[in-house]
């Protein structure tokens, strides 16, 4: 139990603040995710067979190659790309973007991949008669999307965006590959010093499943809400 | 980008080798645990529940180290037979990813039994066929159909789940992909090399299982 001490001597609040990087960094990837989600799922309804074409290629491709995979991909390119960018404006320094952000945006685009087939499914399954019951009230484009589309495909996309969240949790613990400290690579970190590797990895696990139950949790109260009325 | 792909290919078989040997393995533990789950008794039912829970809330890098980091303290292992396989990390990898797809595979399967009629068993019953032969000629036959949507997505989750075996300094496709670009600084280039052979991948499995859901469909 000295081991997880506060302080000095144990590892307690450095797994503590590695906690609150894991929740910090998930909470990121899943907004950047739910911003990629809200440019591809209108891609992915349109009529376009181009539009179309670049959405599902985003899915596809994403949802067919490790996320350890694309981490590496951003971890090694993604410096050599912004400086490729500050270059072409006349900024030839070196450029050493922060392991969170690249990070984040990984897990980001991976997450988004999952939201856009979430949200997609959602909004295919609203009743058609939903869309032109919005239209012969004479709503414009906005006040139908926001007052009667959108709460209709929360309530049907909830329990599905709750494995997305599950999913991007737990993708999270792959960006220590990148030197981010969050729970795993503290746990890397502490059990490499203290040489006991099982009581580390095992209390990691037991972090994660904490977030886990008690994310589920929340979620439950969320679903809940939308879901009045039916 | 060319002189890459003879190696990314010899990986991918490794990647291969470990997908497949963990899945058999996993679908062994699945339809044990699976049954324990319809099991009446709560002792056994909450056992295996909370099998499945643990290992799908943990992230599969973390039951990696545990397995290949964390079971090598204890000294008491180390001076068993068991030693002979949790040495290698090859072993250590297939361990914890056919006890990660165990757990998927138990909640799919699980699902699939209960969505079974009760009156295809009824039928079974009122025919004079034993509980023993209902089990295994009726009622395991109709929920491997059920379940087959749902257990080739597991499949690609798992094929993306084997690229973690390069934590533990196993060559596969992942790893081998990283080593070039750390070597060579291609990251884009080789990103697409390595992607297009797991989406090729991706692309024969979701196939395969389409086929199969086509040949053993109900009508």
């Amino acid at each position: 139990m000295e081991l997880l001490a506060f302080g000095d001597t144990g590892w307690g609040d450095e797994l503590f603040y590695a906690t609150l990087m894991t929740i910090a960094v998930s909470i990121t990837a899943m907004l950047i995710g739910f911003f990629f989600a809200l440019i591809f799922t209108p891609l992915k309804l349109s009529q376009n067979k181009f539009l179309n074409f670049i959405a599902n290629s985003y899915t596809t491709i994403i949802r067919g190659v490790p996320e350890l995979l694309v981490i590496y991909l951003f971890f090694f390119g993604g410096t050599g790309a912004v400086m490729f960018i500050a270059s072409i404006f006349g900024y030839n320094e070196y450029i050493e973007i922060n392991a969170f952000i690249t990070g984040a945006f990984a897990i980001g685009i991976i997450s988004g991949a999952y939201s856009t087939e979430v949200f997609r499914g959602a909004i295919q399954s609203i009743d058609k008669g939903q869309f032109e019951a919005a239209n012969v009230l004479g709503l414009n484009k906005f006040g139908k999307f926001f007052k009667i589309i959108l709460p209709q495909t929360l309530r049907l996309a909830i329990p599905n965006l709750s494995n997305v969240w599950q999913i991007t949790l737990k993708d999270t613990s792959l960006i220590s590959v990148t030197g981010l400290v969050e729970i795993m690579r503290q746990s890397y970190v502490a059990a490499g010093s203290t040489r006991d590797p099982l009581f580390f990895y095992s209390f990691a696990a037991v972090l994660y499943l904490l977030l886990t139950f008690v994310s589920m949790k929340l979620i439950n109260r969320l679903e809940v809400k939308y879901s009045r009325g039916y | 980008m060319v002189n890459s792909l003879p190696k990314l290919l010899s990986a991918a078989f490794i990647t291969l080798k470990l997908l497949s040997v963990s899945l058999i393995i996993g679908l062994f533990i699945g339809l044990f645990f699976a049954i324990l789950r319809l099991n009446k008794n709560i002792f056994i039912n909450k056992f295996a529940y909370g099998y499945s829970y643990v290992f799908r809330g943990t992230p599969l890098l973390v039951q990696i180290f545990i397995i290949y980091f964390g079971l090598g303290q204890i000294e008491y292992l180390r001076s068993t037979v068991l030693w002979v396989i949790l040495k290698e990390p090859y072993w250590c990898a297939i361990i914890a990813f056919a006890l990660n797809t165990g757990a998927y595979t138990s909640e799919i399967l699980r699902s699939a039994f209960q969505t079974i009629k009760p009156g295809i068993v009824e039928a079974g019953k009122s025919l004079g066929i034993s509980n023993r032969v209902i089990f295994y000629k009726i009622q395991i036959p109709i929920a491997i159909r059920q379940s087959l949507p749902a257990y080739g997505n597991e499949i690609i989750l798992m094929m993306k789940g084997t690229s973690l075996a390069s934590t533990v300094t196993i060559m596969d496709l992942t790893g081998v992909a990283k080593y070039i670009i750390s070597t060579t600084f291609k990251p884009i280039e080789v990103f697409i090399v390595a992607g297009g052979i797991y989406l090729f991948m991706t692309f024969i499995i979701h196939n395969l299982i389409k086929y199969l859901e086509k040949k053993y469909s109900f009508n």
